[in-house]
């Protein structure tokens, strides 16, 4: 094909769309089942409980330090897949594209996320493509949804957690947020932290043969750590307590957030995993997590209570606890 | 209207400005309100401005005085709610 | 430099101790900046303060305290074509009359945040056809900096930048407060990085003609503890004066570049605080001299009749008549997700500050 832009016409279903569905994704992916060209991949699938999860991605700007929105779509489905303990296996594609956008970038989104599913052992076995107009679309809009295998007996959830466990991080918290903002327009600085997305499926299912009483796992995406472990609290109806001290953060990181105004337990991560494990089965859990991938610097990082339910909280460095609250919109940077 | 932190001043850079280091993190600011700073400083940085140098001998002075309180113990531990690994 | 001592437990807990041990009667220590209101807040250390001693947040939260006409203002300038508006964050949310400036980006207009006036001043340079607007907020901590931003454009010959100034300052504002019959306010902790640009003799006259103490406070952890320490310290003894708590931060002569700087770029006028009103001299204003770089000159606009919020009782807040969880409207229609007032929306408002790190007031 000629064309190194996206044109309204590689949207409208005739040759030229079947040129860029060809030359272009096809090539891409390079996956056995999307040369098949169906409207819908027949595959094997072992097993009768399936779990899927579906997430969009919309995240501006598309290439930043340490990965891109191609390589983001893949992990992210693959970890939610993951967090219910099944083994994640095939993944649709869905894309918007806005009319201009370079074909360049697109063949290097879609090799990110060739490279991501090879990582993670995932294929991507059918997609879509729709165009629409200049001005109405953020360059490129990623949808993916997963599916994968859940053994009988599993039930991992959110609403498992009880008194007296403990909660675990997978890593050092807000790389993502911070390396996205380090090159936002009007903020940016220099750092050398990059985006921590990655795909966790192997972390989980090595901290599930190790700890088979999990109660449960997230990954601390939009809304950071405070996030997910409100959720947790509430769905749980359990309370919460981190301990400061305990959870790891870079320096460079921390330094960001102290310049913007940023609390770190809000900002955004994409290849961290919070587990909840019964308190027993906590040191092999965490033993299990550093031997894992991306799991190096795991740490326990807080312990379940009963009561208040549904509020977390932080024992601080200095001594004193607060509440960990939920992000309310946006994370601003503030100079108050 | 407060939030400034400490950042040490790696180079002076042309036009009144510095290039500074927040643990690891770089950025540039200005020191048009503190011309004087020089490489090795401390200042305190504002909204892109460093707007004054940091004392380290003050600071050091404050806390030894703390430390003369009668009531300061050193062997003090905020006993964590988990023990971190 | 190691700061790290400032966060220490064993040296907070030394203070804790100190302060529990002083003899005073009850008494309300106020504090004027909206970082120890989150300070104090974030480190949970109301709750390691004796029952006589209260700690109440003032005014100190130069958004929460512009004037609902200013963000009606910032709001026109942002609809007219080719403006972008540059704010600091703080500012984004901050209801107005009407609309706020996040709102107002919702609906397409060029409303951008930047951490720098700095990159405002970029952002006109790389962009020669858009008209840059900086709205600045702030007190002294941040009037300088506009100033030398002024300075810099001027020394540029840029002609696409200009600033809408909101400026306030803070001494004759705490002269309100003491003279206020409805709060009794014993001390101030007064704020760390206003006064590393002001010294501290503008606060004398708290001690010299009311007898109120003062301590100019940093904001770790045992910052404010020194702080508050010092100043029950001096209840206990009688004294009343303004002492320097935060040495590594603030000089008594304040920052003299700094201060010559703003007195070159603005002039002094009376201000309107949102909730309190009128508090002569407390309001910056940018000169004649700089008239091309004042955005109200460069773009005038027309706001709409600036309207208040039927209910909101910000104002008692801001004046520490009122806890932020005995406003009627606290958690209670007004939150962070639907706020009402400034004290709730801004990120160190009193009312955020209470709502998102205590357990007060909510169910």
């Amino acid at each position: 094909m000629h064309a190194d832009r996206i044109l309204l016409a590689h949207g409208s279903g005739g040759t030229m769309m079947k040129e860029l569905i060809d030359e272009v994704f096809v090539e891409g992916f390079s996956e056995e089942a999307l040369k098949r060209l169906d409207d819908a991949a027949s595959l094997p699938f072992p097993g009768s409980r399936i779990a899927m999860s579906t997430d969009s991605y919309v995240v501006h700007p598309l290439f930043f330090p340490g990965g891109d929105i191609g390589r983001l779509a893949v992990c992210g489905t693959v970890n939610d897949v993951a967090t219910s303990g099944a083994t994640p296996m095939y993944l649709s594609v869905g894309f918007i594209l806005e009319e201009g956008f370079p074909i360049a970038d697109l063949k290097r989104i879609l090799v990110s996320m060739r490279e991501a599913a090879r990582e993670a052992g995932v294929h991507i076995v059918t997609g879509d493509t729709k165009v629409v107009e200049k001005g109405h679309g953020d360059g490129c809009f990623i949808n993916t949804a997963g599916v994968g295998v859940l053994p009988e007996g599993v039930d991992l959830s959110g609403s498992n957690c009880k008194p007296g466990d403990k909660v675990l991080l997978s890593g050092t918290l807000g790389d993502h947020g911070i390396a996205i903002v380090s090159i936002r327009e009007g903020l940016e600085f220099s750092t050398s932290i990059e985006t921590d997305a990655a795909p966790l499926n192997v972390l989980i299912a090595n901290v599930r043969a190790a700890a088979p009483d999990a109660r449960c796992f997230r990954d601390p995406t939009r809304g950071g750590l405070a996030s997910t472990l409100n959720e947790l609290a509430d769905a749980s109806g359990v309370s919460i307590t981190v301990n400061e001290t305990s959870v790891p953060v870079n320096d460079q990181v921390r330094g960001a957030s102290e310049m913007l105004g940023y609390d770190v337990f809000q900002v955004a991560n994409e290849g961290k995993m919070v587990a909840v494990v019964p308190a027993e089965q906590a040191d092999a859990a965490l033993a299990a997590m550093k031997a894992s991938p991306y799991g190096e610097k795991a740490a326990i990082i807080g312990e379940v209570a009963e009561s208040p339910a549904g509020k977390v909280y932080v024992f601080t460095s200095f001594g004193a606890t607060r509440i960990m609250d939920m992000l309310v919109g946006e994370q601003l940077p503030r100079i108050c | 209207m407060c939030l400034a932190i400490p950042a040490r001043v790696t180079t002076i850079d042309e036009g009144l400005m510095a290039t500074v280091d927040i643990m690891g993190v770089t950025r540039k600011v200005s020191l048009d309100l503190v011309p004087e700073a020089v490489e090795g400083d401390f200042v305190l940085v504002h909204a892109g401005f460093a707007l004054q140098i940091v004392d380290e001998e003050y600071a050091n002075e404050t806390l030894e005085l703390l430390k003369t309180l009668p009531f300061f113990d050193e062997e003090v531990q905020m006993s964590g709610v988990v023990e971190g690994s | 430099m190691d700061l790290s001592g400032f966060r220490d437990p064993a040296i907070a807990k030394g203070l804790i101790e100190a302060i529990n041990a002083t003899q005073t009667g009850p008494v309300k220590i106020m504090e004027v900046c909206g970082t120890h209101t989150v300070s104090i807040a974030k480190n949970g250390l109301r709750a390691v303060m004796p029952e006589r001693v209260t700690l109440l947040s003032g005014p100190g939260c130069p958004v929460c305290v512009t004037a609902n006409r200013d963000i009606d203002i910032a709001i026109e300038l942002a609809k007219q074509p080719g403006v972008v508006v540059t704010t600091f964050g703080d500012m984004m949310k901050v209801p107005g009359s009407y609309s706020s400036l996040a709102a107002e980006k919702a609906e397409g207009r060029d409303v951008r945040i930047v951490y720098s006036p700095l990159d405002a001043i970029a952002m006109a340079k790389n962009e020669p056809d858009k008209q840059v607007v900086f709205v600045a907020v702030g007190f002294e901590t941040t009037a300088p900096l506009i100033a030398a931003a002024i300075l810099r454009a001027k020394d540029a010959g840029l002609e696409n930048f200009s600033v809408f100034c909101a400026h306030k300052t803070v001494p004759a504002a705490l002269g309100a407060l003491v003279n206020d019959p409805e709060v009794k306010i014993d001390a101030f902790i007064l704020p760390g990085h206003v006064s590393t640009i002001i010294g501290s003799e503008p606060y004398e006259f708290l001690a010299k003609e009311y007898h109120v103490p003062g301590v100019i406070t940093g904001f770790e952890p045992v910052d404010v503890l020194q702080g508050v320490y010092m100043i029950l310290k001096q209840l206990e003894e009688g004294r009343a004066e303004i002492e320097i708590a935060y040495h590594r931060g603030v000089m008594p002569e304040g920052n003299v570049h700094a201060r010559e700087m703003v007195d070159q770029v603005f002039r002094p006028i009376d201000a309107d605080w949102r909730g309190i009103g009128v508090i002569p001299g407390t309001g910056l204003a940018i000169r004649e001299e700089f008239a091309h770089y004042d955005a109200t000159k460069r773009i005038p606009v027309t706001p709409p009749e600036p309207k208040e919020i039927k209910g909101c009782q910000c104002g008692e807040v801001l004046r520490g008549i009122t806890l932020p969880f005995e406003c009627k409207l606290f958690g209670r229609g007004c939150t962070p997700e639907h706020p009402i007032g400034p004290c709730m929306v801004s990120s160190e408002g009193s009312c955020a500050a209470y709502y998102r790190f205590t357990d007060y007031g909510k169910a």
